[in-house]
C-alpha cells in the first residue's frame, strides 16, 4: 500500500529535505520496503512506527545513504545520499543507529574529533569538548570507549551523530541504551535547534515518538500504512496522537 | 517552496581526498598499536614458520640461496593473512565501518588508508624477520636492492589483500574465503619478489634485478588504482 503524503504545512518558504517516490529495497528475495512515497519538509519532525521487520531501519538507512534502493527514488537535500555523489549530502546528516559506530580503542574525544574532521567541522577539538561537557561526560573524555558503560557509549554515539550540527537528524530507536537524562538532553537539543533541524525518528516507544515529533508514520510490511499528514490530523493533542498511533500499530485481523 | 539545497543548517566543507586518507591512516595505526590485535600474532607466526623451515630442510650451499627467498616470502605472505583478515572483520563486528560510510568520506581514501596501514604492518614484520632469517639461514641480507623489493612486495600484498578482505568480511566463512581468493592473485607478486630477493642475495647487478622490480611496480600500480576505484562496490549494501 502506498500513501502519497501531503506537503508540509510549514509554508511556501520551506524546502523539501527528503523526497521518496516508489522507494523499494529488497534483500535477495525478501522485500523490505515496497513503494514508499513520502516527502519531509525542512524543520519537520517525523516518528516512524511499526513492528519489528516493518521496514523502519531500512527506510532510515536509505535516507542516511547507507543503502542504495532496489527501486524507486530517494533524494535528500535534492540529491541521492549514497555513493561518491552523496558525500556532500551525508555531511549534513547525523545518524544514530543500533550500532555505536565508535572505535573501541580510541577515547571518546578522539572518536568525536575524528568524525568532526571527516565532516569538515572547522575546530574539531573544541566542538568535541563542547559536546562532551554538554552530555556530562567530561570526566571520561580520555578513556577508551571500550571502558565505558553501554549507556555512556550510546551517549557518545549520539554526540557523534551531532558533532557536525546536522541539518537532518536520523534516529533509529534512540531509546535503546539511552537513559532518561540522555533522552532529556536529546529532547532539549532538538528543541534548541528549532526549525534548523529536521528529525526522522524510528521508535517502538509511542511516548518518545509523540514527545519528540509532530507527525506520525506507521509502516507495515514495508509499506506506509498511516501518515498523520495525509489524514489531516496534524493538530491532535498528544493523548489523541498516542491513541491514534496505537490503533494503527495494533495487529490487523486476517481473513481466512 | 525553497529548493532542497537551500535548506538551512551549517554546510561544512568535508576535507579533500588526501586529508581524508591521512586522517584514516592515523586512525588505523592508532587502533592497531593500542589493540596489538594483529602485529604480535603476525610476528609470532612468521618467526615460528621460519624456525620450522630451518629445522625441516637442510638448507646449505647452493640450495640455500635458491630456497631461502621462497621460505622468507611464504612466511611473510601467510603472516599477512592474519593482518588482512582482521582489517575489515574488526570494522564489521563493531559497526565502525558504517560510521565512516555515513560521513562524507570517499571510499577510495578509506581503501588506501587501510592498505597503507597494512604496508606499515608488513614492513614492521620484516624488520623483525629479515634479520632473523639472516641469522637462521646465514644469508647476506644487507643488500640495497632488497629495500625496493620488500616495499613493492608489501604494496602488492596489501593492495590486493585489503580489497579482498572487505569482500571476505561480508561472508560467513571469511577466514577460509580470504586465502582462497588472495593466494592465486598473489602468484605474480610471489614469483617476482622471490626472484628479485634471490638475485639480490646472490649479489647480482642491478640490471638483473630491475625487470622483476618492474613487474612488481606494474602489478602494484594496476591493482592499487583499480581497487581504489572499485572499492565502493565492495562496501555498498
Amino acid at each position: 500500500m502506498t500513501i502519497e503524503t501531503a506537503q508540509s504545512s510549514r509554508g511556501a518558504d520551506t524546502a523539501v529535505v527528503i523526497q521518496c517516490a516508489g522507494l523499494e529495497k529488497s534483500y535477495g528475495q525478501r522485500s523490505a520496503l515496497r513503494g514508499v512515497t513520502a516527502t519531509v519538509a525542512e524543520g519537520e519532525r517525523i516518528a516512524v512506527f511499526g513492528d519489528n521487520g516493518a521496514g523502519k531501519s531500512t527506510l532510515l538507512r536509505l535516507m542516511s545513504g547507507l543503502l542504495r534502493p532496489s527501486g524507486g527514488r530517494i533524494h535528500v537535500f535534492g540529491r541521492q545520499p549514497w555513493g561518491r555523489e552523496g558525500a556532500r549530502v551525508r555531511a549534513r546528516i547525523g545518524t544514530l543507529s543500533h550500532q555505536s559506530h565508535l572505535y573501541q580503542e580510541l577515547s571518546m574525544r578522539e572518536n568525536l574529533a575524528l568524525y568532526a574532521q571527516l565532516n569538515g567541522v572547522p575546530d574539531p577539538g573544541t566542538r568535541a569538548d563542547e559536546l562532551i561537557e554538554r552530555f556530562r561526560l567530561a570526566g571520561r573524555r580520555a578513556d577508551p570507549v571500550r571502558t565505558l558503560s553501554r549507556g555512556m557509549t550510546q551517549r557518545v554515539s549520539l554526540m557523534r551523530a551531532l558533532i557536525h550540527t546536522p541539518a537532518l537528524l536520523i534516529l533509529d530507536e534512540p531509546e535503546t541504551g539511552l537513559d532518561a537524562a540522555a533522552r532529556d538532553l536529546l529532547t532539549r537539543y532538538i528543541a534548541e535547534r528549532g526549525a534548523d533541524v529536521t528529525v526522522v525518528l524510528a521508535t517502538h516507544s509511542i511516548d518518545l515518538g509523540v514527545a519528540l515529533t509532530t507527525r506520525d508514520i506507521v509502516l507495515r510490511n514495508g509499506a506506509i500504512e498511516y501518515d498523520s499528514a495525509s489524514h489531516g490530523v496534524s493538530s491532535l493533542s498528544s493523548e489523541r496522537r498516542r491513541e491514534q498511533v496505537a490503533e494503527q500499530i495494533a495487529p490487523r485481523a486476517t481473513l481466512t | 517552496m525553497k529548493s532542497p539545497s537551500q535548506a538551512t543548517g551549517p554546510k561544512n566543507t568535508p576535507p579533500g581526498y588526501a586529508a581524508q586518507f591521512w586522517l584514516l591512516l592515523r586512525k588505523e595505526l592508532a587502533v592497531e598499536f593500542r589493540s596489538r590485535e594483529t602485529a604480535a600474532p603476525m610476528a609470532v607466526f612468521a618467526v615460528a614458520a621460519l624456525i620450522a623451515f630451518q629445522f625441516s630442510f637442510d638448507l646449505r650451499g647452493a640450495v640455500l640461496t635458491l630456497v631461502a627467498p621462497g621460505v622468507l616470502w611464504v612466511a611473510i605472505i601467510f603472516a599477512s593473512l592474519l593482518a588482512l583478515g582482521r582489517s575489515f572483520a574488526r570494522e564489521d563486528e563493531r559497526g565502525s565501518l558504517e560510521g565512516i560510510l555515513l560521513s562524507p568520506t570517499d571510499p577510495g581514501a578509506l581503501y588506501l588508508a587501510k592498505a597503507a596501514a597494512n604496508v606499515v604492518l608488513l614492513t614492521m614484520l620484516e624488520v623483525v624477520i629479515v634479520p632473523l632469517s639472516a641469522l637462521l639461514f646465514n644469508l647476506q641480507l644487507l643488500q640495497p636492492a632488497l629495500l625496493p623489493t620488500f616495499l613493492l612486495g608489501n604494496i602488492g600484498i596489501a593492495g590486493v589483500g585489503t580489497i579482498l578482505s572487505s569482500i571476505a568480511a561480508q561472508a560467513r566463512a571469511r577466514e577460509a574465503l580470504l586465502p582462497i581468493m588472495l593466494l592465486p592473485l598473489l602468484v605474480p607478486v610471489i614469483i617476482a619478489a622471490v626472484r628479485a630477493t634471490g638475485l639480490a642475495i646472490d649479489g647480482r647487478p642491478w640490471e638483473d634485478i630491475q625487470p622483476w622490480l618492474a613487474v612488481l611496480a606494474a602489478y602494484d600500480l594496476i591493482f592499487v588504482v583499480l581497487s581504489a576505484l572499485l572499492f565502493y562496490a565492495t562496501v555498498e549494501r
